[in-house]
Protein backbone atom coordinates (compact mmCIF):
# COMPACT_ATOMS: atom_id res chain seq x y z
CA UNK A 1 0.00 0.00 0.00
CA UNK A 2 2.57 2.17 0.99
CA UNK A 3 4.63 1.17 -2.19
CA UNK A 4 1.12 2.08 -4.06
CA UNK A 5 0.67 5.60 -2.76
CA UNK A 6 4.70 6.25 -3.33
CA UNK A 7 4.28 5.28 -7.17
CA UNK A 8 1.12 7.03 -7.45
CA UNK A 9 2.54 10.03 -5.55
CA UNK A 10 5.74 10.16 -8.31
CA UNK A 11 3.49 10.40 -11.16
CA UNK A 12 2.18 13.82 -9.96
CA UNK A 13 5.87 14.77 -9.39
CA UNK A 14 7.32 13.50 -12.51
CA UNK A 15 4.12 14.47 -14.74
CA UNK A 16 3.04 17.80 -13.34
CA UNK A 17 1.96 19.09 -16.51
CA UNK A 18 -0.15 15.94 -17.53
CA UNK A 19 -1.60 15.52 -14.19
CA UNK A 20 -2.36 19.15 -14.06
CA UNK A 21 -4.23 18.30 -17.72
CA UNK A 22 -6.11 15.07 -16.40
CA UNK A 23 -7.04 16.73 -13.17
CA UNK A 24 -8.48 20.33 -15.22
CA UNK A 25 -10.20 17.89 -17.89
CA UNK A 26 -12.06 16.20 -15.33
CA UNK A 27 -12.90 19.53 -13.45
CA UNK A 28 -14.29 20.95 -16.64
CA UNK A 29 -16.35 17.71 -17.89
CA UNK A 30 -17.57 17.54 -14.42
CA UNK A 31 -18.64 21.08 -14.14
CA UNK A 32 -20.42 20.62 -17.42
CA UNK A 33 -22.11 17.75 -15.78
CA UNK A 34 -22.91 20.05 -12.51
CA UNK A 35 -23.93 23.15 -13.77
CA UNK A 36 -26.71 20.79 -15.77
CA UNK A 37 -27.48 19.10 -12.49
CA UNK A 38 -28.01 22.36 -11.37
CA UNK A 39 -30.69 23.37 -14.08
CA UNK A 40 -32.22 19.91 -12.86
CA UNK A 41 -32.04 20.72 -9.33
CA UNK A 42 -33.83 24.15 -9.79
CA UNK A 43 -36.33 22.70 -12.16
CA UNK A 44 -37.53 20.08 -9.57
CA UNK A 45 -37.56 23.00 -6.99
CA UNK A 46 -39.54 25.13 -9.08
CA UNK A 47 -41.34 21.88 -10.20
CA UNK A 48 -42.43 21.14 -6.31
CA UNK A 49 -43.13 24.50 -5.93
CA UNK A 50 -45.97 24.64 -8.03
CA UNK A 51 -46.85 20.94 -7.08
CA UNK A 52 -47.19 22.50 -3.51
CA UNK A 53 -50.48 24.01 -4.94
CA UNK A 54 -52.19 20.79 -6.14
CA UNK A 55 -54.97 20.91 -3.32
CA UNK A 56 -58.41 18.84 -3.89
CA UNK A 57 -61.97 21.03 -2.89
CA UNK A 58 -64.92 19.26 -1.61
CA UNK A 59 -67.84 21.94 -1.26
CA UNK A 60 -70.33 20.61 1.51
CA UNK A 61 -74.13 21.09 1.32
CA UNK A 62 -75.75 23.81 3.24
CA UNK A 63 -76.64 22.81 6.68
CA UNK A 64 -74.04 19.78 7.01
CA UNK A 65 -74.13 18.38 10.41
CA UNK A 66 -71.10 19.67 12.24
CA UNK A 67 -70.44 16.51 14.47
CA UNK A 68 -70.40 14.74 10.90
CA UNK A 69 -67.99 17.30 9.45
CA UNK A 70 -65.39 16.85 12.05
CA UNK A 71 -65.44 13.42 11.83
CA UNK A 72 -64.85 13.52 8.23
CA UNK A 73 -61.83 15.71 8.36
CA UNK A 74 -60.17 12.89 11.00
CA UNK A 75 -61.01 10.52 8.33
CA UNK A 76 -59.65 12.51 5.11
CA UNK A 77 -56.44 12.93 7.28
CA UNK A 78 -55.92 9.38 7.71
CA UNK A 79 -55.93 8.99 3.88
CA UNK A 80 -52.44 7.50 3.31
CA UNK A 81 -52.25 10.20 0.48
CA UNK A 82 -53.39 12.98 2.52
CA UNK A 83 -50.99 15.55 3.97
CA UNK A 84 -53.62 18.02 5.83
CA UNK A 85 -57.40 18.32 5.69
CA UNK A 86 -58.97 21.54 6.52
CA UNK A 87 -62.51 22.95 6.64
CA UNK A 88 -63.18 26.46 5.44
CA UNK A 89 -66.27 27.67 7.10
CA UNK A 90 -69.14 29.77 5.14
CA UNK A 91 -67.79 32.53 7.14
CA UNK A 92 -64.33 31.69 6.75
CA UNK A 93 -64.90 31.53 2.49
CA UNK A 94 -66.60 34.94 2.58
CA UNK A 95 -63.56 36.51 4.38
CA UNK A 96 -61.50 35.24 2.09
CA UNK A 97 -63.00 35.83 -0.87
CA UNK A 98 -63.43 39.75 0.00
CA UNK A 99 -60.10 40.23 0.57
CA UNK A 100 -58.87 38.45 -2.16
CA UNK A 101 -61.29 39.40 -4.78
CA UNK A 102 -60.56 43.28 -4.28
CA UNK A 103 -62.60 44.36 -7.13
CA UNK A 104 -66.31 42.53 -5.88
CA UNK A 105 -65.56 44.31 -2.75
CA UNK A 106 -68.61 46.00 -2.83
CA UNK A 107 -70.45 43.61 -4.39
CA UNK A 108 -69.80 41.54 -1.45
CA UNK A 109 -70.52 44.06 0.63
CA UNK A 110 -73.65 44.55 -0.30
CA UNK A 111 -74.74 40.48 0.17
CA UNK A 112 -77.62 39.95 2.41
CA UNK A 113 -77.08 36.06 2.65
CA UNK A 114 -73.82 34.49 1.99
CA UNK A 115 -73.39 32.34 -1.37
CA UNK A 116 -70.35 30.51 -0.97
CA UNK A 117 -70.56 26.91 0.10
CA UNK A 118 -68.35 25.66 3.13
CA UNK A 119 -65.81 23.27 1.70
CA UNK A 120 -62.88 20.89 3.07
CA UNK A 121 -59.40 21.98 1.65
CA UNK A 122 -57.39 18.72 0.97
CA UNK A 123 -53.54 19.30 -0.12
CA UNK A 124 -51.67 15.89 -0.74
CA UNK A 125 -48.44 14.09 0.13
CA UNK A 126 -45.43 14.56 -1.78
CA UNK A 127 -45.37 11.70 -4.69
CA UNK A 128 -49.26 11.89 -5.12
CA UNK A 129 -49.62 14.73 -6.76
CA UNK A 130 -50.41 13.43 -10.25
CA UNK A 131 -53.68 12.50 -12.03
CA UNK A 132 -54.22 9.19 -10.42
CA UNK A 133 -53.94 9.78 -6.75
CA UNK A 134 -55.64 13.06 -6.98
CA UNK A 135 -58.49 11.44 -8.95
CA UNK A 136 -58.55 8.60 -6.32
CA UNK A 137 -59.16 11.20 -3.49
CA UNK A 138 -61.88 13.39 -5.09
CA UNK A 139 -63.61 10.14 -6.06
CA UNK A 140 -63.57 8.99 -2.53
CA UNK A 141 -64.20 12.45 -0.88
CA UNK A 142 -67.79 12.30 -3.17
CA UNK A 143 -68.65 9.43 -0.91
CA UNK A 144 -68.82 11.59 1.89
CA UNK A 145 -73.07 12.30 2.23
CA UNK A 146 -72.91 15.56 2.71
CA UNK A 147 -70.42 16.55 0.06
CA UNK A 148 -72.06 18.68 -2.83
CA UNK A 149 -69.42 19.28 -5.59
CA UNK A 150 -65.48 17.99 -5.84
CA UNK A 151 -62.95 19.94 -7.87
CA UNK A 152 -59.13 19.71 -8.55
CA UNK A 153 -58.41 21.41 -11.97
CA UNK A 154 -57.79 18.12 -14.21
CA UNK A 155 -56.45 19.72 -16.78
CA UNK A 156 -54.06 21.66 -15.05
CA UNK A 157 -52.68 18.53 -12.65
CA UNK A 158 -52.68 16.72 -15.87
CA UNK A 159 -50.56 19.08 -17.69
CA UNK A 160 -48.27 19.03 -14.28
CA UNK A 161 -47.64 15.18 -15.00
CA UNK A 162 -46.81 15.68 -18.65
CA UNK A 163 -44.23 18.68 -17.67
CA UNK A 164 -42.42 16.26 -14.70
CA UNK A 165 -42.54 13.33 -16.94
CA UNK A 166 -40.74 15.35 -19.60
CA UNK A 167 -38.59 16.75 -16.74
CA UNK A 168 -37.68 13.77 -16.07
CA UNK A 169 -36.92 12.43 -19.73
CA UNK A 170 -34.66 15.28 -20.59
CA UNK A 171 -32.55 15.26 -17.39
CA UNK A 172 -31.89 11.47 -17.86
CA UNK A 173 -30.98 11.40 -21.45
CA UNK A 174 -29.22 15.50 -21.68
CA UNK A 175 -27.58 13.60 -17.99
CA UNK A 176 -26.45 10.49 -19.71
CA UNK A 177 -25.47 11.89 -22.71
CA UNK A 178 -23.21 14.67 -20.55
CA UNK A 179 -22.14 11.66 -18.26
CA UNK A 180 -20.87 9.18 -21.03
CA UNK A 181 -19.08 12.56 -23.01
CA UNK A 182 -17.31 13.55 -19.57
CA UNK A 183 -16.14 9.63 -19.01
CA UNK A 184 -15.01 9.32 -22.51
CA UNK A 185 -13.13 12.42 -22.53
CA UNK A 186 -11.65 11.66 -19.00
CA UNK A 187 -10.85 8.06 -19.67
CA UNK A 188 -8.59 9.58 -23.00
CA UNK A 189 -6.67 11.60 -20.33
CA UNK A 190 -6.14 9.12 -18.19
CA UNK A 191 -5.27 6.73 -21.12
CA UNK A 192 -2.66 9.32 -22.10
CA UNK A 193 -1.13 9.18 -18.63
CA UNK A 194 -0.90 5.21 -18.73
CA UNK A 195 0.50 5.81 -22.45
CA UNK A 196 2.95 7.93 -21.21
CA UNK A 197 4.24 5.55 -19.00
CA UNK A 198 3.89 2.55 -21.25
CA UNK A 199 7.87 1.86 -21.64
CA UNK A 200 8.26 1.80 -17.56
CA UNK A 201 5.58 -0.78 -17.58
CA UNK A 202 7.14 -3.05 -20.06
CA UNK A 203 10.02 -2.52 -17.54
CA UNK A 204 8.16 -3.26 -14.34
CA UNK A 205 6.86 -6.47 -16.13
CA UNK A 206 10.42 -7.10 -17.00
CA UNK A 207 11.24 -7.17 -13.45
CA UNK A 208 8.49 -9.29 -12.54
CA UNK A 209 6.16 -7.01 -11.59
CA UNK A 210 2.64 -8.62 -11.45
CA UNK A 211 -0.30 -6.91 -13.30
CA UNK A 212 -1.61 -5.97 -10.32
CA UNK A 213 1.33 -4.31 -8.53
CA UNK A 214 1.06 -2.45 -11.86
CA UNK A 215 -1.96 -1.35 -11.91
CA UNK A 216 -2.65 0.08 -8.36
CA UNK A 217 -0.98 2.69 -8.34
CA UNK A 218 -2.59 4.00 -11.64
CA UNK A 219 -6.00 2.93 -9.74
CA UNK A 220 -4.87 5.39 -7.05
CA UNK A 221 -3.60 7.73 -9.05
CA UNK A 222 -6.97 7.80 -11.02
CA UNK A 223 -9.51 8.04 -8.49
CA UNK A 224 -7.39 11.09 -6.90
CA UNK A 225 -7.40 13.07 -9.75
CA UNK A 226 -11.02 11.95 -10.78
CA UNK A 227 -11.14 13.35 -6.71
CA UNK A 228 -9.48 16.68 -7.16
CA UNK A 229 -11.58 16.76 -10.46
CA UNK A 230 -14.63 16.94 -9.00
CA UNK A 231 -12.95 19.50 -6.06
CA UNK A 232 -12.54 21.36 -8.51
CA UNK A 233 -15.75 20.94 -10.57
CA UNK A 234 -17.80 21.66 -7.36
CA UNK A 235 -16.32 25.14 -6.69
CA UNK A 236 -16.66 26.01 -10.72
CA UNK A 237 -20.15 25.52 -10.07
CA UNK A 238 -20.54 27.29 -7.25
CA UNK A 239 -18.87 30.16 -8.79
CA UNK A 240 -21.35 29.64 -11.60
CA UNK A 241 -23.94 29.48 -9.07
CA UNK A 242 -22.62 33.01 -7.16
CA UNK A 243 -22.89 34.45 -10.65
CA UNK A 244 -26.17 33.65 -11.68
CA UNK A 245 -27.86 34.71 -8.32
CA UNK A 246 -25.99 37.67 -8.15
CA UNK A 247 -27.00 38.31 -12.05
CA UNK A 248 -30.15 36.23 -13.13
CA UNK A 249 -32.34 34.81 -10.56
CA UNK A 250 -32.47 33.13 -7.51
CA UNK A 251 -32.03 29.80 -7.91
CA UNK A 252 -30.80 26.66 -5.11
CA UNK A 253 -27.12 25.10 -5.12
CA UNK A 254 -26.70 21.12 -4.32
CA UNK A 255 -27.18 19.84 -0.77
CA UNK A 256 -24.25 18.59 0.63
CA UNK A 257 -24.92 15.25 -0.48
CA UNK A 258 -25.48 16.01 -3.97
CA UNK A 259 -22.08 17.68 -4.04
CA UNK A 260 -20.52 14.61 -2.47
CA UNK A 261 -21.64 12.67 -5.22
CA UNK A 262 -20.52 14.92 -7.75
CA UNK A 263 -17.03 14.20 -5.96
CA UNK A 264 -17.16 10.34 -5.41
CA UNK A 265 -18.98 10.07 -9.10
CA UNK A 266 -15.35 12.07 -10.05
CA UNK A 267 -13.23 9.69 -8.26
CA UNK A 268 -15.45 6.70 -9.56
CA UNK A 269 -14.79 7.92 -13.17
CA UNK A 270 -11.29 8.42 -12.34
CA UNK A 271 -10.91 4.80 -11.31
CA UNK A 272 -12.81 3.10 -13.96
CA UNK A 273 -10.98 4.90 -16.55
CA UNK A 274 -7.74 3.87 -14.84
CA UNK A 275 -8.95 0.35 -14.50
CA UNK A 276 -9.92 0.15 -18.51
CA UNK A 277 -6.73 1.99 -20.33
CA UNK A 278 -4.33 0.16 -17.41
CA UNK A 279 -6.16 -3.52 -18.32
CA UNK A 280 -6.69 -2.82 -21.91
CA UNK A 281 -2.79 -1.74 -22.19
CA UNK A 282 -1.44 -4.66 -19.74
CA UNK A 283 -3.26 -7.01 -22.39
CA UNK A 284 -2.12 -5.92 -25.33
CA UNK A 285 1.92 -5.68 -24.35
CA UNK B 1 17.20 -25.24 -16.80
CA UNK B 2 16.50 -24.04 -20.05
CA UNK B 3 15.83 -26.60 -22.71
CA UNK B 4 14.35 -26.00 -26.03
CA UNK B 5 12.74 -29.24 -27.90
CA UNK B 6 11.73 -29.18 -31.47
CA UNK B 7 10.43 -25.23 -30.89
CA UNK B 8 8.88 -23.44 -34.08
CA UNK B 9 7.38 -19.61 -33.66
CA UNK B 10 5.90 -18.28 -36.55
CA UNK B 11 5.34 -14.40 -37.16
CA UNK B 12 2.28 -12.86 -36.70
CA UNK B 13 2.59 -12.12 -40.28
CA UNK B 14 3.12 -15.47 -41.55
CA UNK B 15 7.24 -16.92 -42.13
CA UNK B 16 9.01 -18.50 -39.08
CA UNK B 17 10.90 -16.58 -37.08
CA UNK B 18 12.20 -20.59 -35.33
CA UNK B 19 12.16 -23.07 -37.22
CA UNK B 20 12.75 -26.86 -35.47
CA UNK B 21 15.53 -25.22 -32.30
CA UNK B 22 16.34 -27.98 -29.71
CA UNK B 23 19.17 -26.94 -27.20
CA UNK B 24 19.64 -27.27 -23.67
CA UNK B 25 21.59 -25.32 -20.85
CA UNK B 26 22.75 -26.20 -17.96
CA UNK B 27 22.69 -24.75 -14.82
CA UNK B 28 25.60 -22.96 -14.22
CA UNK B 29 26.65 -22.90 -17.88
CA UNK B 30 28.00 -19.78 -20.03
CA UNK B 31 25.82 -20.01 -23.28
CA UNK B 32 26.30 -17.21 -26.29
CA UNK B 33 23.55 -17.45 -28.75
CA UNK B 34 24.90 -15.57 -31.98
CA UNK B 35 23.85 -15.40 -35.69
CA UNK B 36 23.36 -12.30 -37.82
CA UNK B 37 20.36 -9.91 -37.18
CA UNK B 38 16.92 -11.25 -37.86
CA UNK B 39 18.45 -14.87 -36.86
CA UNK B 40 16.39 -14.87 -34.40
CA UNK B 41 17.92 -14.63 -31.44
CA UNK B 42 15.77 -11.88 -29.74
CA UNK B 43 12.91 -14.21 -30.54
CA UNK B 44 14.76 -17.11 -28.50
CA UNK B 45 15.24 -14.84 -25.54
CA UNK B 46 11.51 -13.92 -25.61
CA UNK B 47 10.83 -17.40 -25.51
CA UNK B 48 12.77 -18.27 -22.50
CA UNK B 49 11.34 -14.76 -20.74
CA UNK B 50 7.74 -15.99 -21.01
CA UNK B 51 6.96 -12.50 -23.54
CA UNK B 52 6.35 -14.73 -26.45
CA UNK B 53 5.39 -18.34 -26.30
CA UNK B 54 5.96 -21.24 -29.11
CA UNK B 55 3.70 -22.22 -31.99
CA UNK B 56 4.86 -25.89 -31.31
CA UNK B 57 7.38 -26.98 -29.57
CA UNK B 58 8.34 -27.18 -26.04
CA UNK B 59 10.19 -24.54 -24.17
CA UNK B 60 10.77 -25.25 -20.65
CA UNK B 61 12.36 -22.63 -18.63
CA UNK B 62 13.57 -23.02 -14.60
CA UNK B 63 10.97 -25.61 -14.05
CA UNK B 64 8.39 -23.87 -15.84
CA UNK B 65 6.73 -24.73 -18.82
CA UNK B 66 6.38 -21.56 -21.30
CA UNK B 67 3.76 -23.31 -23.85
CA UNK B 68 1.21 -23.77 -21.04
CA UNK B 69 2.00 -21.41 -18.93
CA UNK B 70 -1.02 -19.29 -16.80
CA UNK B 71 -0.58 -15.70 -16.85
CA UNK B 72 0.33 -15.33 -13.04
CA UNK B 73 2.97 -17.23 -13.52
CA UNK B 74 4.76 -15.52 -15.64
CA UNK B 75 6.39 -12.41 -13.38
CA UNK B 76 6.86 -15.38 -11.58
CA UNK B 77 9.70 -16.96 -13.83
CA UNK B 78 10.90 -13.47 -14.39
CA UNK B 79 11.51 -12.94 -10.92
CA UNK B 80 13.84 -16.14 -10.87
CA UNK B 81 15.45 -14.64 -14.31
CA UNK B 82 17.69 -11.57 -14.40
CA UNK B 83 17.16 -9.67 -17.88
CA UNK B 84 19.60 -7.06 -19.54
CA UNK B 85 18.95 -5.27 -22.90
CA UNK B 86 21.30 -3.74 -25.35
CA UNK B 87 19.82 -0.35 -24.67
CA UNK B 88 19.89 -0.70 -21.00
CA UNK B 89 16.00 -0.16 -20.40
CA UNK B 90 16.36 1.52 -17.15
CA UNK B 91 14.05 4.38 -15.59
CA UNK B 92 15.48 7.69 -16.47
CA UNK B 93 13.24 9.65 -13.29
CA UNK B 94 15.43 7.35 -11.04
CA UNK B 95 18.41 6.80 -9.31
CA UNK B 96 20.67 3.70 -9.76
CA UNK B 97 19.87 3.11 -6.94
CA UNK B 98 16.16 3.30 -7.21
CA UNK B 99 15.83 1.36 -10.02
CA UNK B 100 17.85 -1.82 -8.98
CA UNK B 101 15.62 -1.26 -5.86
CA UNK B 102 12.62 -1.31 -7.81
CA UNK B 103 12.94 -5.05 -8.91
CA UNK B 104 12.98 -5.87 -5.52
CA UNK B 105 10.21 -3.71 -4.38
CA UNK B 106 8.20 -5.34 -7.09
CA UNK B 107 8.55 -8.46 -5.80
CA UNK B 108 6.96 -7.63 -2.17
CA UNK B 109 11.08 -7.83 -1.01
CA UNK B 110 11.11 -7.35 2.84
CA UNK B 111 11.97 -3.04 2.87
CA UNK B 112 14.03 -3.81 5.84
CA UNK B 113 16.39 -5.86 3.61
CA UNK B 114 16.10 -3.78 0.11
CA UNK B 115 18.59 -0.96 0.57
CA UNK B 116 21.72 -3.20 1.85
CA UNK B 117 20.71 -5.78 -0.91
CA UNK B 118 21.09 -3.53 -3.58
CA UNK B 119 24.05 -1.73 -2.26
CA UNK B 120 25.88 -5.34 -2.08
CA UNK B 121 24.95 -5.91 -6.05
CA UNK B 122 25.86 -2.42 -6.57
CA UNK B 123 29.34 -3.00 -4.93
CA UNK B 124 29.09 -6.23 -7.06
CA UNK B 125 29.19 -4.35 -10.44
CA UNK B 126 31.89 -1.48 -9.44
CA UNK B 127 29.54 1.24 -8.87
CA UNK B 128 28.62 1.68 -5.44
CA UNK B 129 30.33 5.47 -5.41
CA UNK B 130 27.68 6.20 -8.38
CA UNK B 131 24.14 4.77 -6.25
CA UNK B 132 22.56 8.28 -6.43
CA UNK B 133 23.15 9.13 -10.25
CA UNK B 134 20.56 9.22 -12.65
CA UNK B 135 20.94 7.60 -15.68
CA UNK B 136 21.18 10.44 -18.07
CA UNK B 137 24.75 11.43 -15.34
CA UNK B 138 26.40 7.95 -16.06
CA UNK B 139 28.39 6.59 -19.41
CA UNK B 140 26.86 3.75 -21.10
CA UNK B 141 29.36 0.98 -19.50
CA UNK B 142 27.86 2.22 -16.14
CA UNK B 143 24.59 2.10 -16.65
CA UNK B 144 24.78 -1.21 -18.27
CA UNK B 145 26.36 -2.05 -14.69
CA UNK B 146 23.15 -0.96 -13.32
CA UNK B 147 21.28 -2.66 -15.84
CA UNK B 148 22.99 -5.64 -14.40
CA UNK B 149 22.97 -5.12 -10.74
CA UNK B 150 18.90 -4.75 -11.15
CA UNK B 151 19.54 -7.99 -13.03
CA UNK B 152 20.91 -9.59 -10.20
CA UNK B 153 19.24 -8.07 -7.02
CA UNK B 154 16.90 -11.37 -7.30
CA UNK B 155 19.56 -14.13 -7.38
CA UNK B 156 18.27 -15.70 -10.82
CA UNK B 157 19.45 -18.64 -11.75
CA UNK B 158 20.10 -17.57 -15.32
CA UNK B 159 21.24 -14.07 -16.54
CA UNK B 160 19.78 -13.22 -19.61
CA UNK B 161 21.40 -10.76 -22.13
CA UNK B 162 20.34 -10.04 -24.98
CA UNK B 163 23.22 -7.71 -26.91
CA UNK B 164 24.70 -6.70 -23.86
CA UNK B 165 27.33 -4.99 -25.22
CA UNK B 166 25.64 -4.05 -28.36
CA UNK B 167 25.78 0.03 -27.51
CA UNK B 168 29.07 0.16 -25.80
CA UNK B 169 32.52 1.14 -26.74
CA UNK B 170 35.41 -1.41 -26.76
CA UNK B 171 36.68 -0.47 -23.36
CA UNK B 172 33.05 -0.73 -21.83
CA UNK B 173 32.74 -3.99 -23.92
CA UNK B 174 35.17 -5.80 -22.09
CA UNK B 175 34.70 -4.39 -18.84
CA UNK B 176 30.64 -5.53 -19.05
CA UNK B 177 31.34 -8.84 -20.69
CA UNK B 178 33.67 -9.38 -17.82
CA UNK B 179 31.24 -8.55 -14.94
CA UNK B 180 28.91 -11.25 -16.75
CA UNK B 181 32.32 -14.02 -16.72
CA UNK B 182 32.43 -12.93 -13.45
CA UNK B 183 28.59 -13.53 -12.17
CA UNK B 184 28.65 -16.80 -14.62
CA UNK B 185 31.94 -18.45 -12.10
CA UNK B 186 29.70 -17.38 -8.91
CA UNK B 187 27.23 -20.00 -10.10
CA UNK B 188 24.88 -18.17 -12.57
CA UNK B 189 24.10 -19.24 -15.74
CA UNK B 190 24.63 -17.22 -18.56
CA UNK B 191 22.63 -16.63 -22.29
CA UNK B 192 24.68 -13.97 -24.28
CA UNK B 193 23.34 -12.94 -27.25
CA UNK B 194 25.69 -11.04 -29.88
CA UNK B 195 27.15 -10.56 -33.18
CA UNK B 196 30.35 -9.57 -31.62
CA UNK B 197 32.45 -12.50 -32.96
CA UNK B 198 35.71 -10.93 -31.35
CA UNK B 199 34.01 -11.34 -28.19
CA UNK B 200 32.95 -15.17 -28.94
CA UNK B 201 36.35 -15.78 -29.83
CA UNK B 202 37.72 -14.57 -25.87
CA UNK B 203 36.34 -17.01 -24.12
CA UNK B 204 35.69 -20.86 -24.48
CA UNK B 205 32.40 -20.86 -23.73
CA UNK B 206 29.44 -22.81 -25.44
CA UNK B 207 28.10 -21.32 -28.71
CA UNK B 208 24.64 -21.79 -30.47
CA UNK B 209 24.38 -20.26 -33.94
CA UNK B 210 21.26 -19.07 -35.29
CA UNK B 211 20.81 -18.74 -39.05
CA UNK B 212 17.75 -17.53 -40.23
CA UNK B 213 15.85 -19.01 -37.55
CA UNK B 214 17.27 -22.24 -37.56
CA UNK B 215 19.96 -23.59 -35.20
CA UNK B 216 22.77 -24.57 -37.27
CA UNK B 217 25.92 -24.88 -34.82
CA UNK B 218 26.06 -25.85 -31.54
CA UNK B 219 30.04 -26.23 -30.02
CA UNK B 220 28.45 -28.66 -27.32
CA UNK B 221 26.83 -30.61 -29.93
CA UNK B 222 29.43 -30.58 -33.05
CA UNK B 223 32.35 -30.68 -31.06
CA UNK B 224 31.94 -32.67 -27.98
CA UNK B 225 29.91 -35.56 -27.01
CA UNK B 226 26.23 -35.40 -26.94
CA UNK B 227 26.71 -36.54 -22.90
CA UNK B 228 28.82 -33.72 -21.99
CA UNK B 229 26.45 -30.77 -22.80
CA UNK B 230 25.69 -30.23 -19.50
CA UNK B 231 28.76 -30.39 -18.08
CA UNK B 232 30.24 -27.81 -20.72
CA UNK B 233 32.05 -25.53 -20.54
Amino acid sequence: MNLTFREAMLTFKRAPLLSALSVTTIAFSLFVLGLFGLVVVNLQDALRSVEERVEVVAYLLPGAPVEAVAQALKDIEAFPEVQSATYVSEDDALARARAELVELRDVMQELERNPLPASIEVKLKPGFRDTDHVSAVAERLRGFGFVDDVRFGRDWVEKLDRLRGLAAAVGIVVGAAFAVVAIIIIGTTIRMAVLQRSREIAIMRLVGATDGFIRRPFLLQGAIKGLLGGGVAIGLSFGAYVLINRYLLQSAFFTQEQAAAIVAFGALIGLLGSSLSVGRHLKRV
Amino acid sequence: MIKFTNVFKAFPKGGLALKDVSFHVAKGEFAFLTGHSGAGKSTVMKLIYADERPTSGEVRVSGYNVNEMRPRDVPMLRRRLGIVFQDFRLLEDRTAEENVAFALEVTGARVSTIAARVMRVLTQVGLAAKAQAYPRELSGGEQQRVAIARALVNEPTVLLADEPTGNLDERATRGVFQLLRDINASGTAVVMATHDLDLVRQAPYRVIELQEGALVYDSAVDEASPRDQAAAP
